[in-house]
């Protein structure tokens, strides 16, 4: 008996991921094809930042070399996109104008960066921060640029300009919100933050409104043009506002979408045989931009191909964590409160460290860490299995009780005053 | 005459040069300690500051003193630092100030616009509801020389008797017992009496902690005379009775029960001096129906003592020859005369009166109470112990002072007076130099007595007392260091008192404030005729006053300033001829009556105004702390002082804080027939079962918390101070509570260093913030660094905007403290961290972490990990601490740890030569090496008590050698 076909479009981690996992639970099961738009095999998206920032390397960041695709059988379309799926025939067509026929049809085409609106963004040196030949590209306008602005003072945004900067650069971020990283941060720990990048040269216009992208002379881009009427000299402009589930071939398809692609608990599409899973995949309402939401949605999912069907997706808890060497950062679940919130909040100023932990009906359900964030996975634990923490509550702040039991309370300080 | 603080530094200085033995150097000026009765001889030290203007910098013994011959207390020898001016800016008054309407604001203004609306004021009052509407409250601490210009305003010029002083709650069962067994308010002994005594009686008086040098002339006494025997009376194993030979743990109010007790014995054994009773007493017939009708069963059960502990008191009181001390466990009582001369029958009927080593010696707590007396400033007396209801005593001072007579009609005494406030009958009131919004008892309607008033002037040195809130105009005073005068100190020795540096800002002389509102009334009241006031300075007023006494007992014709100057300190009487004071009265044997014989009293005995019964089960009693002084308004100005007992709480015996199931620390409810307050609690093993104690020095100044209708007014509010009949002394060392343990849910504590110029400014701020919790306290800490001890309870936490307001006033909400906040469950608790060491820390809500964070920031101890621990919940350190431990000796400032660490290293020693009294070397020995090596014990000698309990505690704890 022959065995299913397997075909996914998408050579993210998120689609791949969920292959390896589906490998783990049955090896022989599907003939397996990926399609990558992008001529590289699958790389660890997150680790771009250190990559600009001059700590890692391209290959340092790959995550399964193309020897893992033959090892496993995979036959990988690389730099392939996928143009149509002809969902009555199952198969997808790709840019060459091939057919593959389907089974089993995962769509993980991820997301698309969101370019502002305005006048000058076709400008050279404008630029989105998502994929290897943007930070090639950026990477090399810092070797002969010196003034770079970041529009977006988002998780990414500011992983771009802390990149920049250590590249040389004069960076401003430019960002419409009174605080940076305004969806995963309270204002404290905003502010903190804020301080800790200013002392490492980068500057902020916060509040801002970003009208045109103005030419230089050379014909590059020259200058952001604020709504306030100032502007920002940039040689190099980088726009990391957002991002937005990639549903062009699903919509095309005549899949469900909303904002994303719509799935179930399962993961599974409009079309029961197509399924959709990561960045464009919109599941009970929500998108989500983060690794961890797409590592669990690549269980589900695996299991479900494996023929289990036995787990559920029902959504995932957000954490986020700054990767910008030195500046710890970590929000989880639902931290921003109104005043009147059942939180804790702990304050080390002089040493940097703030910590916001939001309880509802006895159950932990956010946390904000900035500076040390030691704890976020034991905190990350109890939000997710939603533990009830009243026992617990008051030593929450300082730490998971068993551990600090066991080892002397100055061990951690002396390693880091060592190191 | 300019007042004197307007007078040149030169002749400032002058003024200041005693010539009586060694005269001081430059920049030295004999005076005498401000604090309690034993009259202290103390040289001034001052350095001229950059405007040539002498400032205190130092104090140290007067050594030619005969009240001290060179020592000082542990409150004594730091009264130059009481001086200084970062304090001063901060809790004197030096400046008039003044409102015209009841709740607004007082604005200052100068001192003619002050003057001229108290005279106008008082005229309006005087001439709208006649004299008896006014009434003047002074106090034991003001000069003869001030006292004697009030009394002359009130009885001779205003024409009322309504002058009385605190020494009312102080001294007056003394003044009662003296004049009604002896005929005349005279101390027949003097200090040198404990020199010859073979028997020191002391019933109620803890002189080791409130008259510290007089007890160690005692120690001395008793080193030079091993034989010398001390009784101690108290319900309390003070300090005084830990050293005593014989502690009769009484209980509280059974004087007059013990004394008769005594005497029986005493008759029954034989030991009775029935030559003197014949010669020089009458009565005694009276008293001995009395002790007839008394069973020394009933005697012994009423005090709770063994019958052999009575009888043994009795002897070698009859033995003698006896001296006997006493101070307010007798005096401050509804029988408080009864317990006065209940003793003196036991000095009559053995003799032990009128020689060397014998007499009553009555212990004062204000350092010239006396002086009032002498001058009669009380509601009941005239000048020179004239009585006021003998009408021969008030033609004579009428004539003296050339008004056409006094009132007939007896003043208000301390009590009375404000009740009449409180009902309207006084409508106007001027306080000078005492805080009755803290000393009197049922504080509740002494505060709607002053609000009730229609004027009330308070005249003091400090600006911040208790009652200083309800003054509509403030008067500044000068204070000590600054005046000039006399006072008279316990053993009838009369001290020069003189400046060393001006006045605090624009500060004036109580008698010169006194005089010219006196001198403004006159002219409305006695137009046309000469002043009654034409004195230029002390001397005058001085000199007016030996003419009242000429002829009296304490006649002082023959003592002149010159005398005082040239020979230094005197015993009165000495009259005009005389070339020295006398030292003992009665020495003849002829008493101040008018048939030259003693009287036996024969009081029954009587139960205390408020018994324990069975709602109110516990005796409360109250009294002084080692290092602090009456209402705390100097002594608590220097953190130092609330090193030895750091926070307010009430003592409870061991046995009664178990059955409360009440840990130390822990609050209590204190619930008396008049009111109820919270109280941390103590434990105090030298209590007797049944029995709490309370400090009389706080107040709401330092504690305390809501309470029905407004807010608790410190632990005074608990005593009704049912008055003696005869003394009119309210009983405020006795009353009747029930003790509850408190359950209170949310608990805050913080401690933090406060710049020196700020602390008490802050520490005044946070008193005003005390009404919103069930319970709050804030005090000192510190010695060289000070800071603020802040401690509130209550059933709720606190809103946000009151702690955030108290952290930011205790420096603990800036930027860089480290916090923790859990709102919900009131939980906030902040460190502030410099240098890798706690300056300051706040805990509410679960506030058990306030000990070690204390013991860290105490002494400054590195923080060796993650500094977030430091904002955990829980009683348990990140790491191991010190237990904090409270400075045993304040002029050293060595802290209790230490001394014990240095005890048992000494006990490890092999047993030396000749030592009896259990492991390692003598007591002496120890105490030497402590005094050598720790500094502690070496200079004011008040921890000596303690140190030696130490030594036979630590003693007591090591096995002896078996055997041995």
């Amino acid at each position: 008996m022959s065995r299913e076909r397997l075909v996914v479009v998408g050579n993210g981690m998120a689609g791949v991921r969920t292959l390896e996992e589906l490998l783990r639970h049955d090896p022989d099961r599907y003939e397996i094809s990926v399609f990558g738009a992008e001529p590289h095999p699958n790389y660890n998206r997150i680790l771009l930042s250190p990559v600009l920032a001059g700590e890692s390397t391209f290959d340092d960041i790959i995550l399964n070399d193309f020897e893992w695709y033959a090892d496993h059988g995979i036959t990988l379309h690389c730099g392939r996109a996928v143009t149509s799926i002809d969902r009555a025939r199952r198969v997808v067509i790709d840019a060459a104008g091939s057919a593959t026929g389907y089974d089993r049809l995962i769509l993980a085409t991820g997301s698309l960066p969101i370019m502002l609106p305005i006048p000058g963004r076709e400008l050279p040196g404008v630029l989105a921060y998502r994929d290897i030949a943007d930070t090639q590209a950026m990477i090399e306008a810092s070797r002969c640029h010196r003034h770079a602005a970041v529009i977006g003072g988002g998780l990414l945004g500011l992983e771009a300009a802390c990149g920049l900067a250590a590249r040389g650069m004069q960076v401003t971020v430019v960002h419409l919100a009174p605080w940076l990283m305004e969806r995963q941060l309270d204002a404290t720990a905003a502010q903190l933050l804020q301080q800790s990048l200013e002392a490492r040269g980068l500057d902020f216009r916060l509040a801002s409104n970003t009208q045109a992208l103005l030419a230089g002379p050379d014909a590059r881009v020259a200058a952001v043009q604020l709504a306030d009427g100032s502007s920002v000299a940039a040689d190099l402009v980088v726009m990391a506002i957002g991002i937005r589930p990639n549903t062009l071939l699903a919509e095309a398809a005549g899949l469900e979408c909303a904002r994303g692609i719509v799935v179930d608990d399962t993961l599974q599409t409009s079309d029961a045989h197509i399924y959709a899973v990561g960045e464009c995949a919109s599941h009970r309402g929500c998108c989500y931009g983060l690794v961890a939401p797409l590592v669990e949605q690549a269980a589900v999912l695996a299991e479900q191909l494996a023929g289990r069907g036995t787990l559920r997706y029902t959504g995932s808890v957000l954490s986020t964590k700054l990767k910008v060497t030195g500046i710890e950062v970590f929000s989880a679940g639902d931290f921003q409160t109104d005043p009147g919130a059942d939180e804790l909040v702990l304050a080390d100023p002089e040493a940097g460290i703030y910590r916001k932990l939001v309880l509802r009906e006895g159950r932990l359900v956010g946390a904000c860490l900035y500076g040390d964030t030691g704890e976020s996975s034991w905190y990350l634990e109890l939000l997710r299995g939603e533990h009830a923490i009243a026992e617990l509550r008051d030593e929450l702040m300082f730490g998971r009780p068993e551990a600090t039991a066991g080892e002397p309370p100055h061990a951690p300080e002396v390693a880091r005053a060592a190191a | 005459m300019p007042p004197l603080d307007d007078l040149p530094a030169t002749r400032l200085a002058a003024a200041g040069s005693g010539q009586w033995t060694s005269p001081p150097a430059r920049g030295e000026t004999r005076s005498t300690c401000c604090y309690c009765g034993v009259g202290c001889g103390v040289i001034i030290e001052t350095s001229l500051g950059a405007d040539g203007t002498p400032a205190i910098s130092g104090v140290r013994g007067d050594p030619d003193h005969p009240a001290n011959r060179g020592r000082l207390c542990s409150k004594g020898s730091t009264l130059a630092l009481t001086a200084s001016a970062a304090i001063a800016s901060q809790v004197r008054a030096g400046e008039p100030e003044l409102r015209r309407v009841r709740g607004a604001a007082r604005a200052p203004v100068d001192w003619d616009e002050a003057l001229d609306f108290a005279s106008t004021r008082l005229l309006e009052i005087v001439r709208a509801h006649g004299p008896d509407a006014i009434a003047f409250y002074v106090s034991g601490q003001l000069l003869t020389e001030d006292y004697y210009i009030f009394n002359k305003f009130a009885k001779g010029l205003l024409g009322t008797n309504n002058i009385d002083t605190n020494s009312r709650l102080c001294m007056s069962s003394a003044v009662a017992g003296y004049k009604q067994s002896f005929g005349a308010d005279a101390v027949p002994c003097c200090y040198e009496d404990l020199d010859h005594a073979a028997t020191v009686f002391i019933a109620g008086a803890n002189p080791a902690f409130a008259h510290p040098v007089l007890y160690q002339r005692l120690r001395s006494a008793r080193q030079n005379n091993p034989a010398q025997k001390v009784i101690v009376v108290d319900p309390r194993r003070t300090d005084s009775a830990e050293e005593a030979d014989l502690f009769l743990q009484i209980r509280p109010g059974a004087d007059v029960w013990l004394f008769h007790g005594m005497l029986k014995v005493i008759l029954q054994e034989g030991l009775a001096d029935p030559g003197y009773i014949a010669r020089h007493t009458v009565g005694f017939t009276a008293l001995q129906d009395l002790l007839a009708g008394l069973s020394m069963d009933e005697i012994c059960a009423a005090c709770e003592l063994p019958l052999a502990q009575i009888e043994e008191a009795a002897r070698a009181f009859a033995c003698g020859p006896t001296l006997s001390l006493w101070c307010q466990g007798l005096n401050q009582s509804a029988a408080g005369t009864d317990k006065n001369t209940a003793l003196f029958n036991l000095h009559l009927a053995t003799g032990q009166i009128g020689r060397a080593g014998a007499g009553p010696l009555s212990l004062t707590g204000q350092p010239n109470a006396m002086g009032g007396r002498e001058v009669g400033g009380m509601a009941n007396l005239l000048p020179a112990h004239r009585d006021l209801d003998n009408p021969l005593d008030r033609q004579e001072i009428a004539r003296f002072w050339g008004v056409p007579g006094l009132p007939a009609r007896p003043g208000k005494t301390a009590v009375e007076m404000f009740e009449a406030i409180r009902t309207g009958e006084i409508r106007a009131v001027w306080i000078v130099c005492t805080n009755p919004a803290h000393s009197l008892p049922d504080q509740r309607a002494v505060h709607e007595a002053l609000a009730r008033a229609e004027l009330v002037i308070v005249q003091d040195a400090y600006r911040d007392t208790a009652t200083a809130p309800y003054a509509d105009l403030l008067l500044p005073a000068t204070s000590w260091g600054e005046k000039e005068g006399t006072v008279t100190n316990s053993d009838r020795t009369i001290s020069r008192v003189r400046a060393a540096q001006p006045g605090f800002g624009r500060a004036r002389h109580d008698w010169q404030i006194a005089l010219a509102c006196a001198q403004r009334m006159e002219t409305a009241l006695r137009p046309g005729l000469a002043t009654l006031f034409p004195y230029a300075d002390p001397e005058d007023i001085w000199n007016e006053h030996r003419a009242t006494t000429r002829g009296r007992d304490l006649d002082i014709g023959g003592l002149d300033y010159a005398i005082l100057e040239r020979a230094g300190p005197q015993q009165w009487p000495y009259p005009a001829g005389a070339h020295e004071g006398q030292r003992r009265l009665y020495e003849d044997g002829v008493f101040a009556t008018a048939d030259g014989r003693a009287r036996f009293t024969a009081p029954a005995p009587r139960p205390p105004a408020e018994p324990a019964d069975r709602r109110h089960p516990i005796a409360l009693t109250s009294g002084r702390l080692r290092d602090q002084w009456h209402g705390m308004s100097r002594t608590g100005t220097l953190a130092r002082s609330f090193a030895h007992a750091p926070s307010p709480v009430i003592e409870l015996a061991p046995g009664d804080a178990h059955r409360l199931a009440v840990a130390p620390g822990e609050l209590v409810h204190v619930t008396g027939r008049l009111g109820s307050q919270l109280l941390p609690a103590a434990i105090a093993p030298g209590l007797k079962p049944g029995c709490a104690f309370v400090a009389m020095h706080w107040s709401d100044a330092h504690v305390s918390g809501r309470a029905r209708g407004g807010h608790v007014h410190g632990p005074n509010e608990l005593f009704a101070g049912a008055l003696d009949p005869l003394s009119k002394q309210p009983e405020l060392k006795h009353t009747a509570v029930k003790v509850l343990k408190a359950h209170l849910a949310w608990h805050w504590h913080a401690c933090a260093w406060i710049e020196p110029d700020r602390m008490l400014d802050i520490q005044q701020q946070l008193r005003a913030e005390f009404k919103r919790f069930s319970y709050a306290h804030c005090v000192p800490f510190g010695r060289e660094r000070v800071g603020l001890e802040w401690r509130a309870a209550d059933d709720y936490p606190a809103p946000p905007d009151v702690l955030e307001r108290i952290l930011t006033r205790l420096g603990l909400n800036q930027a860089q403290v480290l916090s923790y906040q859990d709102a919900r469950r009131g939980q906030s608790r902040r460190v502030r961290v410099s240098d890798e060491r706690i300056t300051g820390f706040s805990v509410a809500g679960d506030a058990r972490a306030a000990g070690w964070l204390r013991a860290y920031l105490e002494a400054g101890l590195p923080i060796t990990f993650a500094k977030r621990r430091l904002l955990a919940p829980g009683a348990t350190p990140p790491a191991e601490t010190l237990a904090p431990s409270r400075i045993l000796c304040n002029c050293a400032g060595v802290p209790e740890a230490v001394i014990t660490a240095h005890v048992s290293k000494w006990l490890e020693c092999p047993v030396t030569e000749g030592a009896n009294e259990g492991p390692g070397p003598p007591e002496q020995t120890i105490m030497a090496s402590l005094r050598g090596e720790l500094r502690c014990g070496a200079q004011c000698g008040s921890c000596i008590p303690e140190l030696r309990r130490l030594i036979r505690a630590a003693r007591s704890q090591v096995p002896s050698e078996a055997g041995s």
